[in-house]
């Protein structure tokens, strides 16, 4: 019974968010089943598609698994996006500099990027520890100043010889880029790493005295306090693994997707990455499968666009739907369990 | 120079809408974290209409009645169904540039119908400040009258005073008969289409014309400006006319220094953080009850019952 009523938001807000956006494709004068289809068989429709959704799905899924870290702790990091973004800067750094063939370097990127966001997001950390700065508008923030660090850097110091423009820096020489397969963009390293952090989260979470002090500073940070949980490392440590694994994602964007630095490198990733935990309830196993429900979503309505020339945006008003509507029904539903209608 | 500052005022008109209204909301204790996307769709909403009516006022009214819906849906969701406000806001700003973008698609980049140009007569031929604040159009002057209206009504006025007290301590409040459900819905609905005006005035007025990118990101400004300006409407106003300086700055040094202008319109972020850091800081406190000049300038804590919800 608890079961099943739990899974009641999730059934209705999925009926909502196809009702609305059946509604909105055919406002747009599209027929909306056939968008609806198009946007699957664009995401998964032959091989080279399901590559791009594996590949959208890899930074998605490792900045999601970072939010859950420091959620799990009541932390909001809003300033994930900034911590996706330095974590490009700090693995294309890796790249531009390091000497040496890709065994070498591809791994230097990706840590020195996962220093970079830990980096990051520590300073979120330090600020709500020290300077009494919420975590929402200190990350958010930093997220800014990352974001305008990564636009000063493309037509700064590291322009294009000769050209200042803001569609990127010079691409990385070939060796460095994440190895892919079967002439597709997939990177078997990359899904692998995003697995493999799943399953680290997962264990940290449920067999850990980490975890447990997590959960604990996370219930309530006071009471923590009291029972002799260090409640100021234990939020540190989280920013800083949560700010790790979006650094990753933000390293493997550089190195095997864009395989230079844009300024839209992070591209709302860490944002979206907030919806999927949120939606997940900061429940790990929940994830992957709902990181890749938005991928599926966010790389399908990318080719709606190329074929019904409708806008790509309509995959992000599903998923915002789709979290709006779990939210406000779950509340609604807390509320009538508490009596009160 | 006169011409520069006038032209500061004009742009930042929008900005002022939207931090001066968040203000409202954010001093009864609601936090609207949505504005980013509410004046997204606002701003297409807004164009949308006057592009098809014709009519620039109705435009407008669109934009504010859109964006007072989405606070008080926040609202709502915080003061009835007690959830994170922060959680709703921050999905409706994703939600809802998703969609302003979707459904604006058709309007992208169209000429369409502009707020006008108005010189108040006589008062715009005072020298200097003339053409600064009388040569602008009705959605500036209604900007620069808004900062004062809002700063007077809470400093001297009895529902600026019960918002305050909403806000800060709700239990007080409600002890002496204040309803604190009705001034937190008041002032989101209020706050909010202020918010949408804001977007009215982007599309009507700064930047004429609807594109999804020319409105990213003043949301998360107008926010950050809310706290640089420590809550009190004419520091939050100035906070946005200094950002409108950032920008002109910006634009002039863009030849010289390309990268440098990159980074000064995000400005606004770091001395967000600076600020909430100054208040924060014991040290700072002790030396403003020292000086109570330094003190009034440093001291403006965010208010005490923000992004809580309130229980009977």
């Amino acid at each position: 019974m608890k079961r099943a009523l739990r899974a009641v938001p999730a059934v209705w807000s999925v009926l909502a968010a196809l009702v609305v956006s059946v509604g909105l494709l055919a406002l747009a004068g599209a027929p909306p089943f056939e968008a609806l289809v198009l946007v699957l068989d664009g995401a998964v429709g032959d091989g080279g598609r399901m590559a791009d959704t594996l590949m959208s799905w890899v930074p998605l899924t490792l900045a999601s698994a970072g939010l859950v870290v420091t959620f799990v702790a009541g932390l909001w990091n809003i300033g994930v996006e900034g911590q996706v973004i330095a974590g490009a800067i700090g693995a294309t750094w890796a790249a531009r500099t390091i000497p040496g063939d890709g065994l070498v370097v591809i791994p230097a990127a990706l840590a020195v990027g996962v220093v970079a966001g830990a980096v990051w997001a520590l300073a979120a950390g330090v600020l709500k520890t020290r300077g009494g700065v919420n975590e929402i508008f200190g990350g958010l923030g930093l997220g800014f100043v990352a974001q305008s660090v990564a636009t000063y850097l493309i037509i700064g110091p590291w322009k294009r010889a000769g050209i200042a423009s803001t569609s990127g820096t010079e691409p990385f020489r070939e060796e460095v880029w994440l190895p892919t397969v079967g002439g597709t963009r997939l990177s078997p390293v990359a899904v692998l790493l995003a697995v493999a952090v799943i399953f680290l989260v997962w264990a940290l979470l449920r067999g850990t005295r980490f975890g447990l002090r997590l959960k604990a500073v996370g219930a309530n940070p006071a009471s923590a306090r009291l029972l002799g949980v260090p409640t100021e490392a234990t939020v540190l440590r989280a920013f800083a693994l949560g700010g790790g694994l979006a650094g990753l994602a933000g390293a493997v964007l550089a190195t095997g997707i864009q395989h230079k630095l844009v300024p839209a490198i992070a591209g709302g990733r860490g944002f979206l990455a907030i919806l999927v935990v949120l939606l997940a309830a900061y429940r790990i196993v929940w994830v992957a499968p709902i990181a890749l429900f938005f991928a599926i979503l966010s790389v399908g309505s990318a080719q709606l666009q190329l074929r019904l020339d409708l806008d790509s945006s309509i995959g992000g008003v599903l998923q915002g739907i789709l979290v709006l509507f779990v939210i406000l029904i779950g509340g609604w539903q807390a509320l009538y369990r508490r009596g009160e209608p | 120079m006169e011409a520069t500052i006038a032209s500061i005022v004009a742009a930042a008109a929008p900005l002022v809408f939207a931090a001066v209204g968040e203000t409202i909301t954010e001093k009864a204790g609601v936090v609207n974290l949505s504005l980013d996307g509410s004046i997204a769709l606002s701003a297409m909403a807004s164009f949308a209409v006057a592009f098809l009516t014709g009519s620039v006022v109705l435009g407008f009214a669109v934009g504010a009645i859109l964006s007072a819906l989405v606070a008080m849906l926040v609202a709502f969701s915080g003061i009835r169904l007690r959830l994170n406000q922060v959680a709703v806001g921050f999905v409706l700003t994703l939600l809802l540039a998703a969609l302003a973008q979707f459904l604006g698609n058709p309007f992208v980049r169209q000429p369409g119908p502009s707020v006008r140009p108005m010189s108040v007569p006589l008062l715009s031929e005072i020298p200097f400040v003339g053409r600064i604040l009388f040569a602008q159009n009705i959605s500036v002057y209604a900007s620069l009258v808004l900062i004062v209206v809002v700063a007077w009504v809470f400093r001297r006025t009895r529902v600026g005073l019960e918002l305050a007290a909403v806000g800060e301590r709700p239990e007080a409040a409600h002890a002496r008969g204040i309803s604190v459900s009705r001034y937190r819905f008041g002032a989101a609905a209020v706050g909010g289409a202020l918010v949408g005006i804001a977007g009215a005035a982007f599309s009507l007025d700064v930047k004429l014309g609807w594109s999804d990118t020319q409105v990213a990101g003043f949301g998360w400004i107008a926010l950050a400006i809310v706290i640089f300006g420590g809550w009190r409407p004419v520091w939050v106003a100035l906070g946005c006319y200094l950002f409108g300086a950032l920008q002109v700055l910006a634009l002039k040094l863009q030849p010289v220094f390309p990268g440098v202008a990159q980074i000064l319109p995000s400005l606004p972020f770091p001395l967000m953080i600076f600020t909430l850091v100054v208040v924060n800081s014991d040290r700072l406190q002790r030396l403003g009850e020292r000086f109570p000049f330094l003190g009034r300038l440093l001291m403006s804590d965010a208010p005490a019952a923000l992004g809580t919800n309130f229980e009977v």
